[in-house]
């Protein structure tokens, strides 16, 4: 068996290594270590004598006491953002020291997988974001203090709504059908960030005041330790400690206002008119009315916020050998959002314990977080509804109390059935709303060994519990209750549990040999399982007591899960301090695969050669300049149901019965199955530069990668009979994305009153589909996807063999001379004489060629000011609310109410949706700048016991784009119905005493 | 020394190894499935297995009306996947009877007589026979002898399953029926076949049309006495029936012609007890369960609460409704589904008063031949509204789903009426074993209850019998394959408006005929071929 076979090799390593464990005399070296910015005590810095085996921390007073063996020649100290610095202690007991800060050197501590690494040791492509470099202002949802941050690493936010969630991706998408989501971290658990009833996002659940790094794991060689579900990256989380002595406490507090500044254009209530009267039919012209109603204004307001963190932070030192660092916080945030009656409320508590017990052999590191959010969803088709609502239509109706006084399509006195709802009626009338409880705890402990101090005892306890209440009324007056609740409304609870658990334990041997040889080796196992109950309610008429008819509850809970059973090797092995190799290797075992499929082996190996230590060593401009190289495999498992292998039955609803002899009975369907799936692998290489020049005034990193995912997790089309499904999920097909990333970052002038930063980063990704089942086949074009709104079924992109995935495939709209769209003409293609479904092209796809991000900042005296911004060049969008909105079917509706149309409506004089011309494909490049922040110190007040700074800060400043739609930024690539991002004014105020 | 140090090590790792192996398990299934053993464990669960095949003639998914749909494929639950829906589309939209004001995908082409391969409507009614006949292997491969040991069932038990397996057969037979008429071939697999990676051979016309038959009469001696298996559930008469319209068509299906053994099997129908309903507007409202079972002989029913979809009886109260919903006993209208002027043309008048089957609407759109004529197919106000089927009982008492968006009428499969119109057009046709005077009188009888003339023996000719299908059949499912039969639906003889894409009709492409195999099918399965022209 693998793991038995592991383990003697893990032994045969510990064993070769014991051998080299010498014994020798020891001194006392004592310091201090400051801050060269201001001259300030530094505590919590890591002191290590080089080529031995002691270290410790500064205290409180910046000062330390080490004792390290008689021929140690120097210390090493370290600290997360500052350099690196190696000190000679040759003849000398007692050292000072002062800490360059290091935005940008490759000297800081990076958090990796199953541990952390100096940046200069790093053999990855791994980039960490400290906290003083996140995106500033008001934001509620952790991923997004990265967006435009990071090379490779695109975070696009769902829309504006309260608490909402993001899109991420690293280096582009791996994965056609399977998630393209990375794994996320949390202080060393990994955690499910979607998928619960009642929770718009699960990382909204983390307060960003908490964290203290975020780290993003981009090629395989990095992320490989996280095997099976580490194919889209990795981003790994990191909160907050406590390190001195004395508590320090920090309050900071923000009132954001969010202005719904972005609207689709769409027809005056006097074009509407003009249309209509102009179009001659009687029946629409006698439904006009006489007023002017601009209905996105009456669904939009200015939305308030407000943001207060209190912090304490510190160490109690019980005795020589213990002492307790700690950290508790707590957070409040509400907002409104700018879609009326949307509102989130997060309610944050978080702590961590530190405590090191046994003269620092054991250290324990406690955290817990827990986070209480209320959100009331607003119904956003409201938001779709009022952009194509008829703008001669009053909100309320001046005659009639009926449907609550809202103004609605009526015929005969009824609700007319298809036609749109009142959208103010449909935000007022309806309550949504759900409370998420979310605790996320974890005790690492690490132990090193009393008799064999070289080697560690790592052990990982972890849980994640998270449980929504939600509860849905419709009020009974409501148009919608008028038609679907028989005038009575409903009352619908829904709720849910996630709860994971984790259990890994790890070795970890480490042995410096002296003359920058090092070796550190890993070898670990772990299990976590991720259970989730769907929780299922009878739905009940407004007054909560009467239920609607026709329900049975045959499950009141579901429970569903999955699992993964692990096991790590890694060794890391520096020679010469100029050449670095990792090995890792990881074997998974999960849930969602038959027996025969479930195991699978994730190797990985990596390769730095440090050129300043070499080739460039006496080359003062130089700093720091490191080649890596990288390979590695991961896996995908992702997006397959959780017994998908299994063959199983499920009990029919209650709608669905069968009669047999007047009386019905719920019926048991077989599910399909597909007992041969596999993961989906991806090997990734990566060659990477990384660079500190001119003292530290320009570094940065250039990396090339290429992915490629084999056995592609794919919806297919399988032989009807086959199966008890037409598709399947199967492992089919290839894709291979390209890129190459670059960033900069430098210091233009820094001198004692003035420091100017300039970051830039860029990355070229492209994808493109190399195999799919059966794309040989003649007449095969490939998978449809891409659901548009209108019609029904329509698809506007494919999956297809030589294209990105996601292309769009639309008819090539012909024009005239002018350059009008002709309504309904197509270029006929294949010139068969017919335009249709085989005269479709590629055309474009909604992935950025280039996608970049940057930001600036001076700081002169106490005044900091600061400007981030991103962007994408060669992202296309298809402008849905144009072909869904914008043609006089949208105004004179065959359903017989009136609509509004989009303004392109009088470029293209369009009668009927045409829904499949590339006239609605649109280039949707843009750049925006996303943050303006302001920031003075007053520095210590209150009888100089507190230190108080000010910021003032603006996001979503503007956006550049030719784009003719309200928001280039989309998730998916066909514009539809997004909550508008506002733009958002903050003024805060930061307080440490 | 080292090797203590070592072993201490590996034993605390070991330990903690363990420790976190505890927790282990890789054997996870939702709490709300079943494996195979739960659920062949009792004749009520074979029972709600059998349900499911009935129940996928008018529920399209797990959930009803939407969600869990029983076929993907990027479909639509509501138009594409339903049985009832998706075959009148076939049926219908290519003839006089009904065209359809909405542009969802490629639904236009039905009506134009120009679909494709690539038709995703085609796609689903592939799928869907297809799927049903899927369902019915698995009964009958779980429902064998050594099944049923295996299951732990015996005795009267085990007779109870065992006579299931008629009517999953019964129910295959059916599907493979709908196969022959629309795709003139089909994937065929049994219960011999496996389930999984298994790519499925096709069967030939010929061969097909013989296995229906063979089975058809093979089930014959199991299945129950006609008029005796409860509401819902088949019999021998449904078989007979089957048959009857098998061998009425056989010369479209085999290009052999089996009129006599029409008669036979239509007269066996006849001649088991059924009579026609009273009242022929009953048969087409919500408690047809409860008025029409003397005439009906295979039904799929529906239900406002129970047995809701999209696809279903639902379609009819709601697609052919505009600002009238009330009259067909909906909540609001789907402003799609009209007839156009060719069908208005059958009826003497279309007020109903001198045929009572003229159901047409005249509340709102007036039913006249003007009303009927379609100048733009997409203007719903164009055309003849059909208002034949609606959610009303015929009591008066109110329909179970309170808010009246979902039906209760259960769609008639196989009734009386079509087996005399068979008897008729087969005597006609020079089929023995029947006698014209017999055929006039069932014509007459159908017109009688009608409240329409009765008609000479002279009077009774193929075109009179054509057109008295339409009159009695309409919008029922049997259209295209009528016209198919008499040589109508693609040639230049008939034309209707808007055939072939022209107001005034237009010839099409013989091969209109037969639908294509859908390419994503020939593509997923080698051992497919495709229809000729396509």
């Amino acid at each position: 068996m693998f793991s038995s076979k592991f383990l003697k090799a893990a032994g045969l390593i510990v064993l070769a290594l014991v051998a080299q464990v010498s014994f020798a005399q020891n001194r006392v070296i004592t310091g201090k270590v400051t801050d060269s910015k201001d001259g300030s005590a530094m505590q919590g810095v890591t002191v290590a004598a080089k080529g031995a085996n002691a270290v410790t921390q500064t205290g409180a007073d910046g000062t330390f006491r080490l004792s390290v063996p008689d021929n140690a020649a120097a210390l090493v100290f370290t600290f997360v953002g500052f350099n690196r610095q190696e000190i000679s202690i040759t003849g000398q007991n007692a050292v000072s020291v002062s800490l360059v800060n290091s935005n940008t050197g490759l000297g800081e501590v990076v958090v990796v997988a199953y541990g952390t690494r100096r940046k200069t040791d790093l053999t990855n492509a791994v980039t960490q974001v400290a906290a003083r470099d996140f995106q500033k202002g008001n934001i509620a949802s952790s991923e997004q203090l990265l967006q435009g941050k990071v090379a490779g690493l695109e975070v696009t936010t769902g829309g504006g709504s309260a608490g909402g969630g993001s899109k991420i991706r690293i280096r582009g998408s791996a994965s056609l059908n399977a998630s393209n989501d990375p794994l996320i971290v949390i202080d060393g658990v990994p955690v499910e960030g979607n998928g619960m009833a009642g929770a718009s996002n699960l990382l909204n659940t983390i307060n960003p005041n908490d964290i203290e790094s975020m780290s993003v794991l981009k090629d395989a060689s990095a992320a490989a330790l996280y095997g099976a579900r580490a194919t889209n990256g990795v981003i790994i989380i990191t909160t907050k400690k406590g390190t001195s002595r004395k508590p320090v406490f920090n309050f900071n507090t923000k009132l954001s206002v969010f202005n719904p500044h972005n609207r689709v254009k769409v027809l005056s209530a006097n074009q509407v008119r003009d249309i209509v009267n102009g179009t001659g039919n009687s029946t629409y012209i006698s439904l006009l009315g006489s007023e002017n109603t601009d209905w996105q204004d009456q669904i939009y307001q200015n939305a308030v916020g407000f943001d207060n963190n209190l912090s304490i932070a510190g160490r109690q030192d019980f005795s020589k050998t213990f002492s307790l660092p700690y950290r508790f916080s707590v957070g409040y945030l509400t907002q409104e959002g700018t879609l009326k009656t949307n509102r989130f409320n997060r309610l944050s508590l978080a702590f961590n314990l530190s405590p090191k017990f046994f003269k620092d052999h054991l250290s324990l590191n406690i955290n817990g977080k827990f986070a209480n959010t209320k959100t009331r969803f607003a119904d956003e088709g409201a938001i779709g509804t009022a952009i194509g609502f008829d703008p001669t239509q009053a909100v309320y109706n001046k005659s009639s109390n009926k449907y609550g006084g809202f103004w609605e399509w009526e015929l005969g006195g009824s609700p007319l059935g298809l036609a749109p709802r009142n959208p103010v009626g449909l935000l007022e009338l309806q309550n949504n709303k759900s409370t998420l409880n979310r605790f996320i705890g974890n005790i690492q402990a690490d132990y090193k060994l009393h008799f064999f101090p070289d080697l560690h005892v790592l052990v990982n306890l972890g849980i994640d519990n998270a449980v929504t209440d939600g509860l849905y009324v419709r009020d009974s007056i409501s148009v919608l209750s008028v038609l679907g609740d028989q005038s009575k409304g409903r009352y619908s609870q829904y709720g849910g549990k996630k709860y994971s658990k984790l259990a890994d334990v790890q070795l970890f041997y480490q042995k410096d040999f002296g003359r920058g040889n090092k070796l550190d080796v890993l070898a670990g196992h772990g299990y976590q399982e991720y259970m989730t109950d769907a929780r299922n309610y009878l739905t009940y008429f407004q007054d909560g007591v009467t239920e609607q008819p026709g329900q049975s509850l045959d499950f009141p809970v579901i429970t569903d899960g999955f699992a993964i059973e692990s096991y790590i090797g890694r060794a890391n092995l520096t020679l010469a301090n100029k050449y670095l190799f990792q090995a890792s290797v990881r074997r998974d075992a999960s849930s969602k695969f038959a027996k025969a499929n479930r195991n699978a082996i994730f190797p990985a190996v990596s390769f730095a050669w440090k050129l300043n230590e070499d080739l460039f060593k006496n080359v003062s401009a130089i700093n720091e300049l490191k080649l890596r190289l990288g390979w590695g495999e991961t896996g995908q498992q992702d997006g397959i149901a959780n017994s998908y292998y299994a063959p199983l039955y499920y009990l029919a609803g209650a709608g669905a019965q069968f009669n047999f002899g007047n009386t019905f009975t719920q019926p048991y369907r077989p599910t399909a199955y597909n007992p041969d799936l596999q993961w989906e692998t991806t090997q990734t290489l990566n060659l990477g530069l990384d660079y500190v020049l001119f003292g530290n005034r320009i570094s940065g990193a250039i990396d090339i990668y290429q992915k490629k995912t084999n056995d592609l997790i794919s919806s297919i089309d399988v032989a009807p009979g086959s199966n008890f499904d037409v598709t399947m999920t199967y492992n089919i097909g290839s894709l291979v994305n390209k890129g190459i990333e670059f960033s900069i970052n430098t210091v233009p002038v820094k001198n004692k009153n003035l420091t100017w930063d300039l970051g830039f980063n860029v990355t070229h990704n492209n994808a493109e589909i190399t195999s799919l089942y059966n794309s040989d086949a003649p007449g095969y074009k490939g998978i449809q996807v891409g659901g548009i709104s209108g019609g029904t079924g329509n698809n506007i992109m494919i999956h297809t063999v030589g294209y990105a995935p996601f292309t769009f495939y639309p008819n090539r709209q012909v024009y005239t001379a002018d350059g009008k769209p002709i309504e309904g003409l197509y270029d006929d293609v294949d010139r068969n004489g017919i335009v249709d479904d085989g005269d479709r092209v590629y055309y474009k796809d909604p992935n950025a060629d280039l996608m970049f991000g940057f930001n600036t900042g001076i700081t002169y005296k106490k005044f900091t000011a600061s400007l981030a911004g991103h962007g994408m060049i060669g992202n296309y969008l298809y402008n849905n609310y144009n072909s869904n909105n914008a043609v006089l079917r949208n105004i004179n509706n065959p359903v017989r109410y009136i609509g509004n149309a989009g303004v392109n409506y009088l470029e293209t004089r369009f009668t009927n949706n045409r829904y499949l011309s590339d006239y609605y494909i649109e280039n949707a490049s843009f750049f925006r700048l996303d943050n303006i922040n302001f920031g003075y110190d007053l520095g210590m007040v209150i009888n100089k016991k507190a230190r108080l700074r000010l910021n003032a800060n603006i996001q979503n400043v503007f956006v550049i784009t030719k784009y003719s739609g309200a928001d280039p930024e989309n998730t998916g690539g066909i514009d539809n119905n997004i909550y508008p991002r506002p733009r958002i004014f903050t003024i805060g105020a930061n307080l440490d005493f | 020394m080292k090797n203590k140090l070592l072993i201490s090590a590996m034993s605390v790792f070991a330990g903690a190894v363990i420790l976190s192996s505890c927790a282990k398990k890789l054997d996870i299934t939702p709490s709300n499935a079943l494996n195979s053993s739960q659920v062949y464990s009792s004749p009520e669960n074979f029972k709600k297995v059998l349900g499911k095949l009935y129940a996928t003639l008018s529920t399209t998914g797990n959930s009803g009306p939407a969600g869990t749909p029983d076929i993907g494929g990027g479909l639509d639950e509501g138009s594409q996947i339903a049985f009832i829906r998706g075959f009148f589309n076939c049926q219908e939209l290519p003839t006089d009877e009904a065209v359809v004001a909405w542009n969802d995908q490629t639904i236009w082409d039905f009506h134009y007589l120009r679909w494709n391969s690539a038709d995703p409507f085609l796609k689903g009614m592939y799928a869907r026979p297809i799927y049903n006949v899927s369902l019915a292997n698995e009964l009958l491969r779980n429902s064998t002898d050594a099944k049923l040991s295996e299951y732990g069932i015996s005795g009267a038990d085990a007779t109870i399953v065992k006579n299931m397996r008629s009517e999953a057969r019964f129910l295959r037979a059916f599907n493979y029926w709908v196969m022959l008429d629309l795709f003139g071939k089909s994937t065929f697999v049994t219960e011999n076949d496996p389930v999984s990676n298994f790519i499925p051979p096709e069967i030939s016309k010929t061969n097909l049309f013989k296995f229906i038959e063979d089975e058809l009469k093979a089930i014959d001696a199991e299945l129950p006495a006609a008029k005796t298996a409860e509401y819902g559930r088949v019999d021998k008469a449904a078989a007979w029936g089957l048959l009857a319209r098998l061998y009425l068509n056989a010369g479209t299906y085999i290009g052999t012609t089996k009129y006599t053994e029409a008669i036979t099997y239509a007269k066996k129908v006849i001649d088991a007890g059924y009579t026609l309903n009273t009242n022929y507007r009953w048969m087409f409202q919500a408690d047809n369960n409860v008025t029409s079972k003397n005439e009906f002989i295979f039904v799929a029913p529906c239900d406002g609460l129970t047995g809701k979809a999209y696809g279903n009886t639902t379609f009819f109260i709601h697609a052919p409704a505009g600002a009238d919903y009330r009259d067909f006993g909906a909540n609001n209208g789907w402003f799609g589904y009209r007839a156009t002027a060719a069908f208005a043309a059958l009826w003497p008048d279309l007020s109903g008063g001198t045929d009572k089957r003229a159901m047409f609407q005249t509340s709102v759109f007036n039913a006249t031949m003007s009303q009927a004529q379609i100048s733009d197919i997409t203007d719903f106000s164009n055309g003849l509204h059909v208002n034949k089927y609606r959610n009303i009982r015929s009591d008066g008492a109110p329909v179970n789903d309170p808010n009246s968006e979902f039906s209760d009428i259960d769609f008639p499969l196989i009734r009386l009426a079509e087996m005399y119109l068979i008897y008729a057009e087969a005597v006609l046709r020079g089929g023995t074993g029947g006698d014209a005077a017999t055929a006039l009188g069932y014509i007459n009888a159908l017109r009688t209850r009608a409240g329409a003339s009765t008609i000479s023996a002279g009077s009774l000719n193929l075109q009179f019998i054509l057109d008295e299908r339409a009159r009695e059949l309409y919008w029922e499912g049997h259209r295209r394959t009528d016209l198919v039969r008499y040589g109508l639906l693609t040639t230049g003889t008939y034309l209707w408006p808007w055939k072939g894409g022209v107001a005034s009709g237009t010839a099409v492409n013989s091969k209109f005929n037969i639908y294509p195999v859908p390419v994503a099918n020939l593509n997923s399965n080698k051992n497919l071929t495709q229809n000729t022209g396509y």
